[in-house]
């Protein structure tokens, strides 16, 4: 079975051991998924995997067999203008070496479909109905997944808020 | 990581005739990948059982049975368990991060290994759960996240999941298949304390596979229940200790009291002597704090850990005073 | 690197002393100080689309043919050398192109060490790399092994076999101090500073107070880990780097590798974090001469462990601080005494004793550091150097010495600000610590702070807030050189091998350039990154910013000669003098007589030039031996602790700085705050672990080292006074690092103000709290 990338038919890598990240990054030059830990730790390699958000560093390249991956490189426009997302970090500044760009991107636009969808958080007051307001809190522990060591937080989490009240409106 | 074959279990047989034969269960891979990259673990055939079942199922009797190829973050979202068992979807959500609870599966996560810092290096640490006889080097190094119960000479790690600290605490049964068949364990039975033997971390067998994790019908002490989790930054890190508490209450007295605790054991710790002497009485602080003392007369702690003592205490009395005064 | 500049000259100091300021740099103020139109803005940083797609490439995303991929074998051991070295297992593993160790690495010189006197050395250590069986670090590379993926050549790293004779190490900190060091100076100032008979103040002072405070080792931890894509090509070296240091990266390959400048060529158009980490270690080193060795290019991209294991981190510090004040809380003693590791090999000084020499004024010094000598990696310079641990125990102290007094802590630092530098009596450039002070307490609402310790709780949390001066020194790096290039139709480029890491670096500069040349921002482009562009200076020590505007500034006077030149008789600028000219409108014109005007485009086409340049340079930074150039800021915070479980959540950060004119309002607050993050971390989880019975560094994820994460990162407020200093390019200083200071010791406070707790060991985690 095929990886679809980006709406691409790609094969498996014969190595069993080559992780989602390194078929994108090595095999397929799609670089902008980005290697950070390697191990977990710090979500640069987030990308959306049938829509959910994983890491690609823990996730072998043959898990994603049959299924769907969307990486940075697929979420600006068909005609290359940046997603909603992409413009509020530039906007906002919530990037400055831009390495977990990406991943914080891929990642927050997977949380925006979580918050619809109602899921909790552990900082959510009421676990049984979910999030009724998307707090700051809210989104800061959702999106804690993703490391940033230049100190972007703050953008980051002001060009989530436009996008949601963006897509809101 | 040693070359390896790949293949996905077509359905729980394949699975099984591959684990008997000596492959290694993959699922969600959020740590057996990391492991095997760092030559902790090896495996010549893994075999993905992660697009198996994945269902939540509700029986007549009221239990809830969950297939352990369900994700942490499917689980945590469930209405049912959001509802009846709020300390195990708090739990999960205190785990890792968003994307990992996207990978991570049930039957993973139970069966997740330590975060011992001398476990993981290989080159330079001696580890007596990795090369047995070798020696423990946590030790008199670095043993701050270490067990203070239930420790052996021989290994002082503990297990860092917080799914399966509410589980404990659940009085959650795990169903298990193997080449003699089918049978359950308590999962408080399932870990076990390393003794002499700190590679032998459960009860499975060679060839046995976890199935699902079948959870009683709600009791009081599990909807009034939550899960408190300690750690070094506000989220996205390992538990220093934890707390899944339950309390059921008649008349302002104790009818029914659960208490686990993680971060303090190589297995989540079901406070049973606690909850045992908290029956009949007022939860009262004075109360909650004498008898959490009673369950941690035995414990050891290492040169850097001690302070677990208090802090298990503090948090044990927090969370169930929180919930003796909450609306049942 | 901080204060480097010094090393040109020691005792020019007293002789510049007698100089006009008018001969000096910044003599005249620049005139864009006040003439702005880009500068000051608030304009997104020009990569940011790039960056936001994805698209930016990193050193470890360069395609190549035929490409080998590097893994790395770290020795164990703290000290000895190897016995047994058994590759052979490895050399016949899957893929594998090379296993090279000591004994077949080609001869490799030793970098030159990053140093006062040579601007090409980027060395971080003066060991010998791979070049013989000795053991001198625990986790020092003994073999390097190449292979087709990188899957295969981690597994074949796996297969190298090592036995070791071990000799005792010194490993432990404790045991070190008995036997350590005192250097004669600290980067270029005089360590030891006795001053005002100390001794005396402190037996008659009406207040003392006397603490020893500590800070952990910490690491860089940059989101993008050490890498390096190497080619060689017809004996010329091709490295795709993420250096923050160019030049003086292809400076050392030349020298390591025997070869031309010209020869050597190092791109490293994005760096994904430095903080100080990105410079030359083994690594690269190792990889070059494996590219060599194996006739192929090689991918060197370092695990987070082998990262923990080839690039040094911050010392641990230990700090002993007395002060001494009269009843007013006048300042008149203060001692800083302290130990830091700096292996014998390192080039790196922790100058924390710094610190404390410039932002009081005191009656008295007793200042002197020692150096802790462990058979450990060199340690190296993190973001804000010396003032960054330096700040956490001199502003603890100084919370804790207005507790003494029951005075206000703003009032303390009030009563003390320094109207010059307070050791050599030398005049501040420009100096408002007290109005960034001001700033600041009116946005934290400094009012609502009670006093007394245990006073404010909501539930189970303690409420409290602190504050504390932060601090960095202005540096100027001489040599960094810019060209600026205008094409036919007058539009401007700007060209330097600059780095960026999230700074903004081109973002700013063009800017800069922009208003320099009189030409709207579209008009102007700035390429950084490589080096075959003009020298430039290291990014470190907060100076880049003003290396790279004064080279800029430099280039356009040289450019405006040019123009004249070419622009000759048949114009209306005829018969100006350069004095009399300015850049404006997209060319230049009179000052006096604003109507005669010539564009770029219309010089150059009359002169038939299909293009004009002109390279200017960053001169020698005389007037820090002037002037007193610091930086400072005052850091606030508001926090919680909880009863129950000693955590703390940071619930607000202010910080209010005077660092001259800020010249992007958007990427200077990102600065700002990406450094108070350092500094929060620093407070509140970063520590690595270092175990000394071995001398190995155990915390080597990213899961072990605690960053912030998002939810520990509150909103944070950036002012700023604004206020330009004269002797500087643009009225600006460096703002790249002052941010990270101040910060642990105003948590630390704020937790003191809370609790009543004084908790004098980095990091604040819960366990020492109840």
């Amino acid at each position: 079975m095929p990886i679809r990338v980006n709406d691409t038919e790609v094969p498996a890598p014969e190595d069993a051991r080559v992780s989602l990240l390194d078929l994108l990054r090595e095999h397929l030059h799609l670089t902008g998924t980005k290697k950070g830990c390697d191990q977990g730790a710090c979500g640069a390699c987030t990308v959306l995997l049938d829509g959910n958000r994983v890491l690609s560093c823990l996730t072998l390249a043959a898990q994603a067999e049959g299924r769907e991956v969307r990486t940075i490189e697929g979420i600006a426009g068909a005609a290359g203008e940046l997603h909603v997302l992409q413009r509020g970090f530039v906007e906002h500044d919530g990037l400055q070496c831009g390495y977990c760009t990406p991943g914080q991107i891929c990642s927050a636009i997977a949380m925006a479909e979580e918050l619809r969808r109602g899921d909790p958080s552990y900082v959510t007051p009421d676990i049984a109905a979910g999030p009724a307001a998307v707090t700051r809190e809210e989104i800061r522990e959702r999106m804690s997944g993703n490391l940033c060591r230049c100190g972007a937080h703050n953008g980051i989490v002001e060009a989530i808020e436009a996008m949601l009240a963006e897509t809101a409106a | 990581m040693t070359p390896l074959c790949y293949v996905r279990a077509g359905d729980r047989a394949d699975a099984l005739a591959r684990v008997v034969n000596g492959a290694r269960c993959l699922g969600g891979g959020t740590n057996l990948v990391d492991l095997l990259r760092q030559n902790v673990e090896q495996a010549s055939e893994l075999v993905d059982v992660s697009r198996l079942d994945g269902d939540v199922r509700e029986s007549d009797g009221g239990e809830l049975f969950i297939d352990a190829a369900v994700t942490n973050a499917a689980l945590a979202a469930h209405p049912l368990v959001r509802r009846r068992y709020p300390v195990l979807a708090r739990a999960l959500l205190a785990g890792a991060s968003a994307q990992i609870r996207n990978m991570a599966t049930v039957g993973g996560n139970i069966l997740q290994r330590t975060r011992c810092m001398y476990f993981y290096d290989v080159d330079g640490a001696r580890c007596n759960k990795r090369q047995p006889g070798a020696g423990c080097d946590a030790r008199e190094g670095f043993d701050r996240y270490h067990a203070i119960l239930g420790a052996s000479d021989q290994c002082v790690a503990t297990h860092p999941s917080d799914m399966c600290v509410a589980l404990a605490m659940l009085d959650a049964v795990v169903h298990l298949s193997g080449p003699g068949g089918d049978r359950s364990v308590p999962l408080t039975d399932l870990h076990v304390l390393p003794g002499a033997t700190p590679q032998v971390e459960t009860v499975l067998q060679p060839g046995e596979l976890i199935t699902g994790v079948e959870l009683p019908p709600p009791s009081d002490a599990m909807v009034r229940s939550d899960y408190r989790k300690v750690r070094d930054r506000s989220s996205y890190a390992f538990a220093v200790v934890s707390v899944a508490g339950g309390l059921g209450l008649a008349e302002g007295r104790v009818r029914e009291a659960r208490i686990a605790l993680g971060g303090v054991a190589a297995k989540p710790w079901r406070a049973r002597r606690a909850e045992a002497a908290l029956i009949g009485l007022a939860p009262t602080p004075e109360a909650l704090l004498a008898a959490i003392r009673e369950e941690l007369a035995d414990a050891r702690p290492l040169s850097g850990n001690g302070f677990k003592i208090g802090l298990v205490e503090r948090t044990v009395v927090a969370v169930l005073t929180t919930l003796a005064g909450a609306r049942a | 690197m901080t204060k480097l500049q010094n090393a040109i000259i020691g005792g020019v100091r007293a002789v510049l002393g007698q100089v006009p300021a008018s001969w000096l740099p910044g003599g005249t103020p620049d005139p864009l100080i006040d003439k702005r139109v880009a500068l000051g803005g608030q304009q997104s940083r020009i990569d940011g689309p790039d960056k936001v797609r994805g698209a930016a490439r990193f050193a470890a995303e360069v395609a190549m043919e035929d490409l080998l991929y590097a893994a790395f074998v770290h020795s164990t051991i703290a000290r000895g050398r190897i016995a047994d070295l058994d590759v052979s297992d490895a050399e016949a593993a899957p893929g594998v192109a090379l296993v090279m160790t000591y004994r077949n690495a080609p001869r490799i010189g030793v970098p030159p060490p990053i140093g006062l006197t040579n601007l090409k050395a980027a060395g971080n250590h003066t060991l010998p790399i791979l070049q013989d069986p000795e053991i001198h670090w625990n986790g020092q590379v003994v073999a390097v092994v190449l292979a087709e993926t990188r899957e295969q050549a981690d597994h074949a790293a796996s297969l190298v076999r090592v036995r070791y004779d071990a000799a005792p190490a010194r490993t432990r900190f404790e045991e070190g101090k008995t036997s350590a060091s005192m250097p004669e100076s600290i980067l270029v100032e005089r360590n030891r500073l006795d001053k005002g008979n100390a001794g005396q103040k402190f037996a008659q002072a009406a207040v003392t107070i006397d603490g020893v405070y500590t800070t952990p080792w910490e690491s860089h931890a940059p989101i993008e880990p050490h890498a390096a894509t190497i080619a060689w090509r017809d004996g010329k070296l091709i490295v795709h780097d993420a250096t923050q240091m160019i030049h003086a990266t292809a400076g050392s390959f030349a020298k390591v590798f025997g070869l031309k400048a010209e020869d050597v060529h190092v791109s490293s158009p994005y760096v994904g974090g430095g903080f100080g980490a990105k410079a030359l270690w083994d690594h690269q080193i190792l990889g070059v001469a494996a590219a060599k060795l194996a006739g192929r290019p090689v991918r060197v991209a370092l695990s987070r462990a082998s990262m923990h294991r080839l690039i040094g981190g911050r010392t641990r510090t230990e700090q002993r601080v007395a002060l001494a004040a009269d009843a007013d809380g006048k300042l008149t003693a203060l001692l800083h005494h302290g130990y830091g590791v700096k292996p014998r090999h390192s080039v790196c000084d922790e100058g924390f004793s710094l610190t404390g020499r410039s932002l009081y004024a005191c009656e008295s010094f007793d200042i002197v550091q020692h150096n802790v000598e462990l058979d450990l990696l060199a340690n190296s310079f993190m973001r804000g150097p010396g003032e960054t641990p330096g700040t956490f125990a001199i502003e603890c102290a100084m919370d804790e010495l207005a507790h003494a007094l029951g005075m206000d802590p703003i009032e303390l630092r009030r009563r003390n600000a320094a109207t010059c530098d307070p050791v050599s009596g030398a005049p501040h450039s420009q100096s408002a610590m007290m109005e960034a002070y001001d700033l600041g307490a009116a946005r934290i609402g400094w009012h609502r702070r009670a006093p007394r310790p245990c006073t404010r709780r909501d539930g189970e949390w303690w409420i409290g807030i602190g504050c504390a001066t932060g601090t960095f020194p202005f540096t100027r790096m001489p040599g960094t050189s810019a060209r600026i290039t205008l094409d036919a139709n007058g539009d401007a480029h700007v060209a330097s091998a600059a780095q960026e890491m999230g700074m903004g670096t081109a973002t700013v500069q063009r800017q800069h350039a922009a208003d320099r040349l009189g030409l709207p921002l579209e008009r102007v482009t700035v390429a950084i990154g490589d080096s075959r562009l003009p020298f430039a200076s290291f990014a470190g020590g907060s100076s880049q910013t003003a290396s790279l505007a004064a080279a800029i500034s430099a280039a356009s006077g040289k450019l405006a000669i040019q123009l004249m030149r070419l622009a000759g008789n048949d114009t209306p600028l005829a018969g100006l003098k350069p004095n009399e000219i300015e850049f404006a409108e997209g060319g230049l014109r009179s000052v006096e007589d604003p109507a005669r005007h010539e564009s770029f485009a219309s010089i150059l086409r009359r002169a038939g030039r299909g293009e004009l340049s002109a390279i200017g340079e960053s001169g020698a930074p005389l007037e820090v031996l002037k002037y007193s150039m610091h930086s400072t800021s005052a850091i606030f915070c508001e926090l919680r602790v909880s009863e129950v479980t000693g955590e703390i959540r940071v619930d607000r950060l202010v910080g209010a700085f005077d660092c001259g004119r800020i010249l992007n309002a958007k990427t200077a607050a990102s600065q700002f705050k990406g450094g108070m993050i350092m500094g929060l971390g620093m407070a509140l989880t970063e520590e690595t672990l270092l175990d000394e019975r071995t001398g190995r560094i155990m915390s080597t994820s990213l899961a072990d080292y605690h960053v912030p994460v998002h939810l520990d990162v509150p909103d944070i407020d950036v002012l700023w006074t604004d206020i330009p200093d004269p002797r500087t390019p643009l009225g600006a200083r460096g703002i790249g690092e002052i941010g990270t200071t101040g910060v642990a010791a105003a948590v630390a406070n704020a937790v003191f103000n809370a609790t009543g707790k004084r908790v004098r060991d980095l990091p604040l985690t819960l366990d020492k709290l109840f």
